[in-house]
Parts: structure tokens; sequence; C-alpha cells
């Protein structure tokens, strides 16, 4: 595609109260993989009226179909991620106390001391450590395993074994940041919600509020197999390892994204290199519009599009982030004018995207 | 009781009050204790003193009660591109840091226009440390505060010295528990708070110096000072001790909301143990004893050899997690404990001193 020369005028957007209050309950749902239901129900009532097609599938993604009405048009998919990292309770040592595992990724070293939520009555418990004064200094060095931590829920308390949590923090604006524990990826619910609410007409949305992409994107690879789209775009968070390096001498080179300096397009992760073609037409729109993006670092990691760009006969796929300090713990960090950007780039680039995209 | 105790409790657990800086708890303190005594004393090291009159003849004798109030947390040590390096006021078990949620106490603007700032604390990436950093467990050397703001708002609100406290919020859990950052030892200024307000209402003979002690987690000045300005005749320790628990089953830890302990050891006045111990029993407030082969742990340690001595007996409230922000105790025991420091106060005769032997 050409890069267009004439400058382009963003989609005039702002996180205003109706927008934190939607983020709020988004971020304090608990929804772990495999138990999305929490988030499924905001999303199903969140869309109602807006949309052409609304189904819940077979595996519970919500997959929302909004046709535009100018001709030629593009059948995008655009997933984020309804699910999150957390645990589920495995055994009952029936005094209050409950043997535990993750479920997704988090560093077992997250867990100590912290206070989770259990079921779905969020029923308060904590995760506790022995007294300092009863270890000993070589102890101290050595990582609790999750086999030897349990969930407490004071005496007496009663979950269900395969019940699942997360841990217990609750949405904060702290200055010009969020800080949440499902940042990871409510960020992307929300947004694919903004975009139904200011649908382009120049393209079909196809959208898609995925189930347990944090298992291994499964949600998404049937998602896209019922949408069938010319177009997939994943919506997520992505890590901002911009902390200053310890050694005084050293760069920090290795930061993958920064916070602050816009949304984060994918070259390549760890499942997926992203449609140069796509990649170029995004950070052409964000150029045209004066929106700041950034490249998110080739490396590791995944998103949806992982899954999406195998389906079927293939599709031209790629993603955009948020970047997010401290991904997968009790919270992450994210700049409100990040989560701003992204959805101002993502607004843009599809009002000014046209089939001829995929002839080039 | 006048004094409602859970809010009561969750008042004092929401304070932060780092030894050293226990403003806010000595305000929630007089603001509570006000009512239900006669005096009150702010010593020089901190400690925050409640005096109830007895009806005696006077000079009376007095019964010293001393709970600490202060609480372990962190402290700023440099502050670089926004992020605050700090350490440890206190004991604080490094493993239980990473993602902890926490309040910078910023006072660059002056101590009088002092601000919390909602933070946590952050593990860098591997990457980002020096080669010869640990790969399991960080120390506190390797974690990071982060803010959330702007390094340029970070310069202006935050200066190095500055106190971090654990921003947990108290929370009530199954079985009548009470989870939350310094239940250690918060929990025994409630039990303390409890004892005064039943005493408040009694007859007693006895002089009673409620004393919320300073900086017990550090240096003790509180108890090593406090009762030197007092000259008690004897005197009360409340403080946690081990439950047991995931991690914590020792012979030192007992049941949690089983009852309450008495420690017997080298801090501890056979008489007052005994004494005590039957009282209990009589009472029927479940009780049982606390081996303590050595001294220390507790305010015990100071004011048991304050001056030419005074004989001295330690409660404890069974307490899971100690020194964690996710510290865990019955509600029952606090008031158990309360109530068991009143009936004992109430019952002493003016001659009680004569009954303290050794036999």
């Amino acid at each position: 595609m050409a890069t267009e020369k004439k400058s382009v005028k963003a989609i005039n957007f702002n996180l205003g109260k109706q927008e934190l209050d939607l983020l709020t309950r988004l971020c304090n749902g608990v929804a772990v993989s495999g138990d999305e239901q929490e988030v499924r129900q905001i999303v199903l009532e969140e869309v109602k009226g807006l949309a052409d097609e609304v189904t819940t599938d077979a595996l519970g993604n919500v997959l929302v179909t909004k046709r535009g009405t100018a001709p030629n048009r593009l059948r995008v998919m655009l997933s984020g991620h309804m699910d999150e990292v957390g645990v589920m309770v495995v055994k009952d040592s029936e005094d209050g106390t409950y043997e535990f595992r993750i479920v997704g990724g988090i560093d077992p070293r997250q867990l100590v001391g912290k206070p989770v939520q259990i079921g779905r009555d969020h029923k308060p418990g904590v995760i506790g450590a022995k007294a300092i004064h009863m270890t000993t200094p070589e102890e101290r060095k050595v990582a609790i395993p999750v086999e030897q931590l349990r969930i407490d829920l004071g005496p007496g308390a009663k979950v269900a074994i395969g019940d699942r949590g997360t841990f217990a923090t609750k949405l904060a604006v702290l200055g010009p940041s969020l800080r949440s524990k499902a940042l990871d990826d409510r960020l992307g619910v929300f947004n694919l919600i903004q975009l139904l609410k200011h649908a382009p007409a120049n393209v079909d949305l196809f959208l898609a509020f995925t189930v347990q992409e944090e298992l291994g994107l499964r949600g998404a690879k049937v998602a896209a197999f019922s949408f069938d789209p010319q177009i997939g775009i994943a919506l997520d968070s992505t890590p901002a390892n911009d902390l200053p390096a310890f050694d005084a001498d050293e760069e920090n080179a290795r930061y993958n994204t920064h916070l602050g300096a816009g949304p984060a397009i994918y070259l390549m992760d760890g499942a997926t290199i992203g449609d140069r073609r796509l990649v170029n037409w995004l950070s052409e729109s964000a150029d045209a519009a004066g929106i700041p993006w950034q490249y998110r670092q080739p490396g590791t990691g995944g998103t949806d599009a992982g899954a999406i760009h195998k389906t079927r006969a293939g599709v031209p796929s790629v993603s955009i982030s948020v970047p997010q300090r401290y991904l997968h713990s009790a919270a992450g960090i994210v700049r409100k004018q990040d989560l701003i950007n992204t959805f101002k780039l993502i607004h843009t680039a599809l009002s000014r995207l046209d089939p001829s995209i995929l002839n080039s | 009781m006048s004094v409602e105790l859970v809010p009561h409790i969750k008042e004092l657990l929401a304070a932060a009050g780092l030894s050293g800086n226990e403003a806010p708890v000595r305000e929630i303190l007089e603001k509570t204790w006000k009512p239900i005594s006669d005096e009150l004393i702010t010593t020089n090291g901190g400690s925050f003193i409640a005096v109830q009159h007895g009806t005696g003849e006077t000079p009376r004798p007095k019964v010293l009660i001393a709970a600490h109030m202060d609480a372990i947390g962190l402290m700023v040590t440099t502050i670089e591109e926004g992020f605050l390096h700090f350490t440890q006021v206190g004991g604080v078990d490094p493993r239980i840091l990473p993602g902890q949620m926490v309040n910078v106490h910023g006072t660059a603007q002056g101590s009088d226009k002092a601000q919390d700032i909602p933070a946590m604390v952050v593990m860098p990436p591997v990457h980002l440390l020096p080669a010869d950093a640990p790969t399991g467990v960080l120390g506190l050397n390797h974690l990071l505060i982060d803010t959330g703001l702007l390094p340029k708002e970070v310069e202006k609100l935050v200066r190095v010295g500055d106190f971090v406290n654990f921003a947990q919020e108290p929370m009530e859990l199954a079985g009548e528990t009470i989870c939350g950052h310094t239940l250690d030892n918060r929990s025994s200024v409630a039990a303390l708070t409890v004892c005064l307000d039943i005493l408040s209402r009694r007859k007693h003979l006895w002089d009673v110096y409620g004393d919320a002690t300073s900086q017990e987690e550090v240096f003790g000045p509180g108890s090593i000072t406090d009762p030197v300005l007092v000259r008690p005749d004897l005197a009360i320790v409340i403080d946690v001790t081990f439950s047991k628990g995931p991690g914590g089953n020792g012979y030192r830890t007992c049941e949690i909301g089983k009852g309450i302990t008495i420690t017997a050891g080298p801090q501890d006045h056979p008489y007052l143990v005994k004494k005590l111990s039957k009282l209990a029993e009589a009472l029927d407030i479940p009780c049982s004893i606390e081996a303590a082969p050595a001294p220390g742990g507790t305010d015990a340690y100071s004011i048991q050899t304050a001056e030419s001595g005074i004989p001295t007996v330690e409660i404890g409230l069974p307490l899971r997690y100690m020194h964690t922000p996710v510290e865990l105790v019955s509600i029952k025991d606090i008031r158990r404990a309360g109530r068991l420091m009143a009936e004992f106060i109430d019952s002493l005769p003016a001659d009680f001193m004569n009954e303290v032997i050794w036999e």
C-alpha cells in the first residue's frame, strides 16, 4: 500500500466515566481460562443491540458480527481474549486451607503473601508464608514451590474442588496509569467493545471475544474457522520491560516495549510473523493520524494471531498490543494514554482499510 | 462494650505506623482511649499510654500492659528513573515482596504535606539484573517499587528515607478471623482496648497503664524506657504468637481460634503464669501454655529487666503467616485476651505483690 501523504484525523476518544466504569467491571471480573463466564456475561450485555449477530460457540467464545455499509468491504477478524491466568483449587485440606495449581503462566514467586478470590462468588482468601522467625537464611533464598503453598479461606470455609480463582487486586488509577490483575487481556476486550460502538462503515467486523488464549490460543482457533476472515488482528497486551538496568554501564536494550510510547505493532513473536502489508498499513495509519506507536521488539510470546493465521487456507494476520509492565502477576501497570492511542490506531487504520491491500 | 471491636481492629490495621513513625496509630488510640481513661501520655520514645486510676488507697500499686503498635515495612533508599530502591524496616521475608501492593508515604514537599502514594513492589526482568544476581529469590537490593507515576512526578513527591507500608486492606475470613498486614501487633493493641474498655466500668484497686509501645520490631526504645517512666509493680505483655498452618506445625505453634496462650519461659514469672492460667480456667477462657526455652521475641525482654526488675507475664494471640501482609488472627481470641487481662487486673488485691513469690 502506498504511503498516504495527506493527514488523517483520528477519532476523538477518551477514557471518560463510562469507559472507566466498563474497564473496572471487566478487570475486576474473574475469568480464569476455562471458566470465562463472568466476563462473557459482561460482554454479552455490552454488545446487545449493537451487532448484526451474536453467538456463543462450543468453546465459549463470543462471536460478534457487525457489517459495514460501504461497497467492497473486507472481512476483518479482531480478537481479544476474555480469559486470564489464575489458580485452580485441587485438594481440600479439611481445615479451610486448599492445595491449588496455576492455570496459565504465573511465576510461583508472585503468589506468596497475596490475597486471592476463589469461585464464582469471589470468596476471599490468602496465600500465606510461614513466619520469617521460623525460617533460616538459607531457606529464605529458595522460592516456595506451588505444591507447598495453600489458599487459606479461614477455619471451616468451603469451596469446591475445581473452583478457579485470581489475585484479589482491584483496578486502581495511579496518576497517568492503570493498575489491575487482568489488563491482559481485558484491554483487548474493552477495545473490541469500543470498536463495535464506533464501527467503521468500510469493513465487516468479526469480533472474537476468545477463551483459553492463555492455555494455547485454543479459542481463537475455532473462532477464526467460524468467521473465515480475510484479515486477522489480535488485540492483546505485551510486556514493557522498560526498567532501569542494574548495571549502571549497561543500557536496557531488551525492553520489548516502552510504557507511554504508544501501541506496539508486532513484527514477529513466538507464534506469528506479522504480515508486512498489515504491519506497514498500521504504522502508516498511525503516522498519518499523528498517533505515537512503537514496534514490539521481535521475540518470544504469542497472541491469538498465532492461531488465526494458520486457519483454513491461511489468514494474513498481525497483532497490536498495549504495553504493560508486570503481566501475569498480582497487577500490571499500563498508561491510560497507550490504551487510548491503541484504540485510535485500530479505528483509524480500519477506517482507511482498502481491499487492494491484499493484492500488494 | 462501648468500643466496637471489629471496626476498631480494621481502623488500626488500615493505619501505616511503621516503627519510628507511629503517629497514625497514636491518633486512633487517642480518639478511642480518651473516653475510657483518666490520662493519656505520649512518651519521648513514641509510645502512647492510657492511665486508669484505681480505687485503692494511695500510693496505689501499678500494672503495665504493653502491646507494641509499630509495623514492619520498607524505606526508600534511592530514586532511579522514577523507580524506588528500598530497604526494610523490621524483619521482611523477601519472598513475599514481588507483586506486593504498598503505599509510599511521600514527604518530598515537607512532612506536613505528606502524600500516600499507591504503588507496588516489582521484580525486574532477569536480563536487567547483574550477572551475579540470584536466579531464584531476589533480595531487597534487586527489587523495585513502581508508583505508576512519571519520573518527574515521583521526584516531586518522594524522597530518600520515606516510609513504605503494606497496603493490603483488612479482610474478614471464615471462622471469625481477620486478615491483613500488621495484625502483629495491632490485634494485641485491640485486645488492650478491650481490656481498658472493661476496666473503665470496674472499681479496680490498682492503677492501670495501658501502653501501646513503639519500635518493638527494631530497636525497642518503648519497652526499654516506658517501665522507667511508669515504674510498674508488675507487667503484662501481649503480642502475637505462632499458629499452626501451612508451613508451620512445630511445637511452638498452636491451633488458630482455639484460644490464647500464656507463655512459660525465662521472661515470665512462674507465679503469674500459674495465677493467670487458673483464672482463665475459672472463666472458661480457652488457653494453653506456650513453652519458651529462650528469652526474646517480645517487649517482655526489656520490661522484665528494667530498673531492678519487674515480675512479668506474656499473653499470646495465635497468628498465621507472621510478617506477611496476610496475617490471620481469630477475632474471638482478641476478645478473650482483653477479657482475661481485665478480669485479672480487676481481681488484684492491694497487697497482691506479697503473694508473688518464688516457690
